[in-house]
């Protein structure tokens, strides 16, 4: 047992040293130089809160969009509190949204409009989420909204390889491109 | 929907397409034959040996082995508890369950990574560990398929040491290098600088040994779902593969290391057929709303706790995926998933991780359910049982009965200590049966080493305690088990199959298989689950 100990201490440290500080430096090394950009934390992979009433608005979060302490909402199926915050988001949606799109009601809400996202800095709206709010957004800013549903298409990312995952609008993106057409 | 089907169905293809390369290159490997990256990988090897003092030719027994197993765990979980306490704002009894957690292959997390964890910390403590931890899993299995498989009849069932060292250097560190890389390219953060309002860190060279060794702790406190965890749609397609890829393609390594391909795939329909069941009810699940959501008047499939990118389909397969491995990365929030979806995660670690399950861990409990299910086929028949030409005799038996339901046992006896005393409430987060599933699935995670949780229940120092004994339990009992099995088994001389041998690579074995672990797992689990997720699925009250 002593020599199985001995060993497992030098082999404990043998692999400190290559996977634990060899491979990520190795990684690190090769990331800063291939994908500067990305490796240091693209910004458009994370929703930022609405500067005004002119920005399109990302799914709820229950960290305030905080991208340095992470959380899950946990709300469960069967809980009175889901059901009153989803009751909330979906009245705060309509409130903000009606004005500029009569007749909206509850059952043309998308879910991920009204729903807690997973990691609270969810960059993507839904595209049927994003050409509602393409209303509000064209009205205050007082663009056409041909021309703001046309950017809308432009910046929903499709599916990955033409099939895995659901299209989304990226909501950073396509604010700064609205700002480029004022 | 036509083309979510169709999501999950190319998934599935692709692991299966990369079972036989992977798992034909692992047999070559620990076959000791040369493959194509031995030029490179050999001196390393080679080098680690010396490093080490350890003579890769000489076998040992499986108690030989499994002492070597035992100290290495050992000084790992001594280096990582004193690393985590000086390098993060743990304290002892949250750093006692994370440090079993990491060591265990678990990956249960009290805490949040990014605001408890410093870059030292996650890079040469909990990486190091999904490593090392994986490669253990791996060295188990291979001691018992060499029990299986031994024609000498010596007894000696390989070296603990040289299955680890090749484990590591030949199998998880090419592919983590390759598969870091790619996930750069696609926007995982990987720096050791700071950026501002944004937390970042060595994210990469972690979130690929997470999936590959089945390890599952996130980097950030919501895991997989961090948009610098699994940016986009295509990383959270690679991710999952790189979870169930070298589970999966054991089975193939295994049925070329007995000499005989068909057992393993026999195996891995097995598992593949649990798995595609699975899979589809969590989907449909989660194309519905849940109940708290009707009454708001919000209609639609559920999107609480998920993200954009992933939506329906990709999250119920990955949420599967996740626990039938023994992994436990998340891409959405276990909580919030409906509550028939919120079933089958809790089902699925519940067949104690037999469907692909955890690297290494998944087939050699598999095939003590296959043991199990020769033995109860030899009494139908009326014969003593045997397997691959090894009598399976009442020691073995009793072995295997101990290694296979010893989890479950684990699991029941904490989940009712945390209800049943004043201990477990204060880490019940939501009211009504929530609640109690909540517990259950606490400690049928921490037993079975899988690692996500229904992540409304937090840590206290009797949680950490608990659970970190349930990890420790629920891990080295059953691993201790196998290679007393393993030791056994290599000690037997083959007999010659006959006309009464029951074949065990045809589909009714397949069958009986199937029944045997869907037997246990009910019998063992459906009054829990009653009390939890059924109870939820089959009222609209909310509590």
């Amino acid at each position: 047992m002593r020599k199985d100990l001995i060993r497992g201490a030098l082999a404990v440290l043998a692999f400190t040293v290559l996977l634990g500080l060899a491979f990520p430096l190795l990684i690190t090394g090769i990331a800063q130089v291939a994908f500067p950009g990305k490796a240091d934390g693209d910004r458009s992979l994370v929703a930022r809160p609405p500067r005004g009433p002119g920005d399109f608005v990302p799914r709820p979060s229950q960290t305030g969009y905080s991208a340095t302490g992470t959380a899950f909402a946990n709300r469960g199926p069967n809980q009175r509190a889901t059901a009153d915050l989803t009751r909330q988001h979906l009245r705060a949606y309509l409130a903000r949204e009606r004005r500029y799109v009569p007749g909206l009601t509850a059952r043309d809400v998308p879910q991920d409009a009204a729903t807690f996202s997973a990691s609270g800095i969810d960059p993507h709206i839904s595209p049927a989420n994003a050409r509602i709010q393409a209303h509000r957004v064209a009205a205050v800013r007082h663009l056409p909204l041909d021309k703001v549903m046309k950017l809308v298409d432009e910046h929903t990312d499709g599916r990955a390889l033409g099939l895995f995952g659901e299209p989304g609008v990226n909501v950073a993106d396509l604010d700064a491109a609205l700002d480029q057409e004022a | 929907m036509a083309l979510d089907l169709v999501q999950i169905a190319v998934f599935c293809a692709i692991v299966t397409a990369t079972v036989p390369l992977l798992g034909g290159y692992m047999a070559r490997v620990y076959r000791d034959e040369r493959v194509f990256l031995t030029p490179v990988v050999g001196p390393l090897e080679r080098l680690t040996y010396r490093l080490i003092r350890v003579d890769p030719g000489k076998g040992q027994d499986w108690r030989a082995y499994a002492r070597s197993l035992v100290a290495f765990s050992g000084v790992s979980w001594l280096a990582l508890y004193v690393l985590l306490r000086l390098a993060s704002d743990g304290g002892w009894d949250l750093t006692f369950n994370t440090t079993t957690s990491f060591v265990t292959n678990t990956n249960w997390q009290y805490y949040a990574g990014e605001a408890v964890m410093t870059d030292v910390a996650q890079m040469t403590g909990l990486a190091v560990q999904n490593f090392v931890s994986a490669a253990v899993g791996i060295t188990v299995l291979l001691g018992l398929i060499r029990g299986i498989a031994s024609r000498h009849g010596d007894g000696t069932i390989g070296n603990f040491w040289q299955d680890l060292t090749r484990t590591l250097l030949y199998v998880l560190l090419p592919l983590s290098v390759v598969g870091a890389l790619f996930l750069v390219s696609q926007g995982v953060v990987q720096t050791l600088g700071e950026a501002k309002d944004l937390a970042v860190g060595p994210v990469a060279s972690q979130e690929v040994i997470k999936e590959l060794g089945t390890n599952g702790g996130g980097f950030f406190n919501v895991n997989s779902s961090h948009p610098f965890e699994n940016p986009n749609a295509l990383t959270n397609l690679f991710e999952l593969w790189l979870i169930l890829c070298i589970p999966a393609a054991l089975t193939y390594t295994y049925g070329r290391m007995v000499g005989s391909r068909r057992q393993g795939w026999a195996i891995f329909s097995a598992m593949g057929v649990l798995y595609v069941g699975l899979v589809l009810v969590a989907y449909f699940a989660e194309r519905h709303g849940t109940s708290a959501q009707e009454l708001a008047g919000l209609t639609g499939a559920n999107m609480e706790g998920k993200e954009q990118r992933f939506s329906t389909a990709m999250t119920a397969l990955w949420t599967v995926t996740t626990t039938v491995t023994s992994c436990g990365a998340v891409n959405g929030a276990m909580e919030s998933l409906t509550a028939l979806g919120g079933s089958v995660p809790t089902f699925g670690m519940g067949l104690s991780e037999v469907v692909f399950g955890g690297v290494g861990s998944g087939l050699y409990v598999m095939l003590l359910f296959v043991i199990l299910a020769v033995f109860l086929g030899g009494l139908m028949v009326g014969r003593t049982p045997e397997y691959l030409g090894k009598k399976i005799e009442a020691r073995d038996v009793r072995l295997t009965a101990i290694g296979a339901l010893w989890t479950a046992l684990i699991v029941l006896v904490f989940a009712a200590l945390a209800v049943g005393t004043k201990y477990g409430g204060p880490s019940i987060y939501a009211s009504g049966p929530q609640g109690f599933s909540e517990s259950l699935y606490a400690y049928l995670s921490q037993a079975n080493n899988n690692g996500s949780a229904v992540a409304g229940y937090t840590g206290t120092t009797f949680a950490d305690l608990a659970g970190g004994g349930a990890m420790l339990l629920g891990r080295f009992v059953p691993m201790l088990a196998v290679l007393a099995v393993a030791g056994s088994l290599a000690r037997k001389r083959v007999a010659p199959a006959g006309l009464g041998t029951m074949r065990t690579d045809t589909p009714t074995f397949v069958v009986l298989l199937l029944g045997t672990v869907l037997l246990v797992g009910l019998l063992t689990l459906v009054p829990a689950l009653l009390l939890g997720p059924i109870v939820q699925s089959l009222t609209t009250s909310l509590f």
